[in-house]
């Protein structure tokens, strides 16, 4: 018993198993890069590091086998191949004190980046010229807003993520009088007038503009500067009966709305929002070029930051390389539209942002410790020598 | 006498790099010097037509020098005037290289018909331009990536041709023999066709003549403020902002609103006018007038642009790429002959090609206001100067030879892949929006491009490990020993430098992005750097590799350096893209090819090698 588990120390903590890893993670990271031209940098980040083994399908089937380690196998493999060698073989000297400074830094490096994987939140915030917004919208994620319209001075909503909008799904919540019942969904499809296409099969909407519009299904774009535009068939089943069955796309900006049971409702299907207790204003948003060319100078935003307990009211200026940092949220300067009128933000959430600058502090310590003494040493033998 | 070669190697050296520093006589009677250091605003920056006239040629043909029809030859300058002035007889200068055999036959041309086989004149062209605008409206609908080689390179001519043409139409209109004559009509009749338009804009008879002529003209000058993007005409009073330079056009039409033709537009006619009639003195008068009028206004900009023409003229990094060379041979032959007069000779030699490259790096940062590395062009020039700085103190110590080897290899290859990249354009470009930051550009960019030097050099003392072995009797115990400690400790050096500059790059993401890590490909890239290093480290470490091994793997960081330099940057995705080149996409490919050939020969059992069979006997 004793030697298998001496042989099971002795695996993890080799310096064999080091290597092996490393070379397997230089393989997974080119291959992801050579990737990211069809896949584009997000379906790389889920294929290929943000899962424990990567999928192929058998040629000819939709059958995933894994083909090789993913980013969070060889990660945790080599975070516990560090944290099982340092602790097997700990002792402190000043000779190994720089090396085992640069692990610790790596160790902070892997973990931080793990929590990132699981805590990062990035969404964005697009604002017209004057136009004020108290929310971001998702990159990826959508959702099904069935919102209460009746009183005048505010909404009352329901949003539904669009995780739970599967083909055939049943949604009852308190606050609707009606079920929702989702008859099809689309990751991604385009919108034409029916007029258009005049072979178009029946549409399933009965109700809204639905019936007049034909959707057809398109495969899901990876590419960074598209996003998919989801599509999808609902139908509001009420006590007496159905409402009608409407058609719902973040293509189609207006809200659809109907009566029902004495009050007015809304119903769209948005980019998922995320909602603050503060609001920003564009004021202006200018893109300077260099004089006689069209090469980028600079892009910046002037935005008036107001909270609801009106304890801020500012200006802040966000430009390349310089964004806000309000509420444990970064905004960033990330395009413009809409010819210069329109800003883009990034807004972005991640707890852990502070690990990778400890990390990187640690291992450049350990690592000058560690090179500097070698240097020493050297040039001591090699004076001693001559 | 033996002794003393090594310092008269140091003084010839020494006294050629400083001849370079002085102008060479002018051997045209136009002060053509003085019409190089004129300052005009192209692309964003005001640079002087001599870095304008070498920059195009290098666009348009590849290399600075042109051929005449009648052998003769032209300097940068002396052409652009011509262009500028007489495009009559520009367009017979062959200029324009084509090698594509399937744009050729678009233009019912032979190599032979060219210049070099290569380059051919506006004139042998100008009857099929409209068929090569088609077949680049052809091309340019399809996305730049996917263009066949022909789509590329029918592209490309159709942008040097327009390039060429815009030249001409620059600074006066090139369809008149006498443009200055033209000017002064304009500026004689531009009160009376005022005076006109007034009338009949009141209902009553006008001077249908005088006005009918003045809108012809300024018709003429409409098209030259749009045929052209160079603006050689600075503000008329003291204003440092860039924008307020005008192209010739804009300035002419200006004469609508303010009733007196811009002097600096007159002073390039009198320029033409001086030039067609062959009258130097006239030219050099004007262009003395005109510089003492922008000296009283734009000094500051007058010395960035003669320093800029004399950093031209003296070529640092040409000199270098020679002396490089001549350094390389004296070290190699070192190895077999006076080891210590041919070493010492070749050491001071690199000494002086790196005292050349800093002097021309440095001169580009103030040029430019910059850190050293801004784009490609500069990172090839930084990676070689930080490869034999790290030579030279390895040689300093060592005494042998290799680090001169190492340094006039590595100095040599840096400079040609940094002369082939500056073929694309001016590499003093101006810094797009997202990498507008000289903080980051002079920590993180800085030290990103000192790891890939090192990691180079890890490789290339490797190859001189397995040349030395495998072919020669030299590599004896010490000598290899040495290689191996050199090799571990440039190793050491490259995973700091790589470690610490792909995580500041991170720090910079984090700032200006809001995300610490992307994946984006040239972070894969700068990754697989470290992780490569760190593979050469602990398999050192762990015993896993002994001295050969130890140089195999160095070889192959060599790819794995190519690769996040050049090779990310070919995918075309990926925020830090700088742009596709597919010329160099198959030297990327040989280069792999050639080194994974070196690695397998190394793997030869030790009785073939010549070095270690010696030592076995």
């Amino acid at each position: 018993m004793r030697e298998y588990w001496k042989a099971f120390v002795d695996f993890f903590v080799s310096l064999r198993l080091t290597v092996a890893l490393l070379a397997l993670s230089i393989v997974l990271i080119f291959w992801a890069t050579l990737a990211q031209v069809q896949l584009g940098v997000w379906g790389v980040q889920a294929k290929f590091f943000q899962t424990f083994f990567v999928l192929a399908k058998i040629p000819g089937t939709q059958i995933p086998v894994p083909v090789f380690p993913g980013g969070y196998f060889i990660g945790g493999l080599l975070l516990i191949n560090l944290v099982a060698a340092h602790i097997n073989r700990f002792k402190f000297t000043w000779r190994k004190a720089g090396i085992q400074l640069t692990h610790i830094g790596l160790i902070i490096l892997l973990i931080g980046e793990l929590l990132t994987g699981l805590w990062q939140e990035e969404y964005q915030m697009r604002l017209d010229e004057g136009e004020t917004k108290n929310y971001s919208e998702s990159y990826r994620d959508n959702e099904l807003a069935i919102i209460d319209t009746t009183k005048a001075n505010y909404d009352d909503v329901v949003a539904i993520p669009d995780s739970r909008l599967d083909r055939g799904a049943e949604i009852q919540y308190p606050k609707l009088p009606f079920r929702v019942v989702v008859r099809d969904y689309y990751p991604n499809a385009a919108l034409q007038m029916r007029s258009q296409v005049p072979n178009a099969p029946e549409s399933l909407a009965t109700a809204g503009i639905g019936p007049r519009i034909a959707t057809t299904p398109l495969p899901l774009t990876y590419k960074q500067n598209e996003r998919n535009l989801a599509a999808a068939y609902v139908e509001l089943i009420g006590p007496e009966g159905t409402l009608g069955t409407w058609l719902v796309s973040t293509q189609l900006l207006m809200p659809q709305s109907f009566e029902y049971a004495g009050r007015t409702w809304a119903l769209s299907l948005r980019f998922a929002r995320n909602y603050k207790p503060f609001s920003l204003k564009l004021i202006d948003f200018s893109h300077d070029v260099y004089a006689g060319t069209d090469i980028p100078k600079n892009f910046s935003s002037r935005i008036k930051l107001t909270t609801v307990d009106g304890q801020d009211d500012r200006e802040v200026l966000i430009y390349m390389n310089n964004p806000l940092r309000y509420a444990g949220l970064t905004f960033y300067q990330a395009g413009f539209d809409n010819d210069d009128r329109t800003t883009v933000l990034q807004v972005v959430h991640n707890p852990s942002w502070v690990l990778p600058y400890i990390s990187c502090g640690l291992m450049s310590i350990g690592l000058l410790l560690q090179f500097g003494l070698s240097l020493v040493g050297f040039n001591r033998k090699h004076r001693a020598a001559a | 006498m033996k002794k003393h070669i090594p310092l008269i190697v140091l003084l010839v050296g020494g006294a050629w790099l400083v001849s370079t520093l002085f102008p060479r006589k002018q051997v045209s009677e136009f002060d053509l010097a003085g019409f190089g250091r004129i300052p005009v605003l192209v692309n964003g920056r005001i640079k002087p037509m001599d870095t304008v006239a070498r920059g195009t040629l290098l666009q348009l043909q590849g290399r600075q020098r042109v051929t005449l029809p009648d052998k003769g030859q032209l300097s940068p300058i002396a052409w652009l005037a011509t262009v500028y002035f007489e495009s009559g007889l520009s367009d017979d200068y062959r200029t324009l290289e084509i090698s594509h055999p399937d744009v050729l036959a678009l233009f019912n041309l032979k190599p032979t018909d060219g210049d070099g086989k290569k380059r051919f004149s506006f004139n042998q062209l100008k009857a099929e331009l409209p068929e090569l605008q088609r077949q680049s409206t052809l091309a340019q609908q399809i996305e730049t990536q996917q263009r066949s080689p022909f789509q590329r390179a029918v592209v490309q001519l159709h942008l040097n041709v327009a390039r060429y043409q815009e030249l001409k139409h620059s600074l006066v209109m090139p369809d008149t023999e006498d443009f200055l004559g033209e000017l002064l009509r304009f500026q004689a009749i531009v009160p009376m066709g005022i005076e006109a338009l007034r009338a009949k804009q009141r209902g009553e008879d006008y001077a249908e003549d005088v006005f009918g002529a003045m809108i012809a003209m300024g018709q003429r000058y409409d098209a030259m403020a749009t045929g052209s993007t160079l603006r050689p005409i600075p503000p008329v009073g003291e204003n440092g902002d860039p924008n307020s330079w005008l192209t010739t056009g804009q300035a002419l039409l200006e004469t609508f609103s303010n009733g007196s033709i811009n002097t600096t537009a007159l002073a390039y006619a009198g320029l033409a006018h001086a030039w067609r009639n062959n009258q130097p003195e006239q030219f050099n008068k004007i262009i003395d007038l005109y510089r003492a009028e922008l000296h009283k206004r734009y000094a500051d900009i007058l010395k960035k642009t003669d320093t800029e023409v004399r950093f031209n003229a003296a070529q640092p990094f040409y000199t270098s790429m020679e002396l490089y060379v001549v350094a390389f041979l004296l070290a190699i032959f070192s190895w077999l002959k006076w080891p210590h007069v041919l070493g010492r000779s070749a050491f001071w030699l690199i000494v002086l090609a790196f005292v050349a490259t800093t002097a021309g790096i440095v001169t580009r940062m103030w040029l430019e206001g910059r850190p050293p590395v801004t784009n490609l062009y500069s990172s090839a020039l930084f990676v070689g100067w930080g490869a034999v700085l790290l030579c030279l103190i390895l040689e300093s110590i060592y005494k042998n030879g290799i680090g001169s080897v190492a340094a006039g290899a590595v100095g040599f290859c840096t400079l040609l892949i940094a002369h082939h990249l500056s073929l694309s354009g001016d590499t003093l470009e101006m810094m797009r929006a997202v990498l507008d930051s000289n903080f980051w550009l002079a920590t993180h960019v800085v030290v990103v491009a000192t790891g890939y030097a090192a990691t180079f050099l890890a490789g290339f003392l490797a190859l001189i490990y397995i040349g030395r072995g495998l072919f020669t009797t030299t590599l004896d115990k010490a000598t290899a020993d040495s290689l191996a400690r050199m090799v571990y400790g440039i190793v050491c050096f490259a995973t700091l430098f790589s470690l610490v500059g792909t995580v500041l790059g991170g720090i910079w993401a984090d700032q200006s992005w809001g995300r610490f890590w992307g994946w984006d490909p040239k972070e894969n890239g700068a990754l697989i750097i470290v992780l490569w290093n760190a593979i050469i480290l602990h398999a050192r470490w762990g015993g896993l590799v002994k001295q050969r091994g130890l140089m195999c793997l160095a070889v192959f960081g060599n790819i794995v350096t190519s690769w996040s330099w050049f090779g990310t940057n070919m995918l075309g995705v990926g925020l830090h893209s700088y742009g596709f080149m597919e010329a160099a996409f198959w030297w990327l490919l040989a280069f792999v090819i050639s080194q994974l050939a070196i690695i397998a020969v190394a793997n030869l059992p030790l009785e073939k090698w010549r070095s270690f069979r010696t030592v076995g006997n």
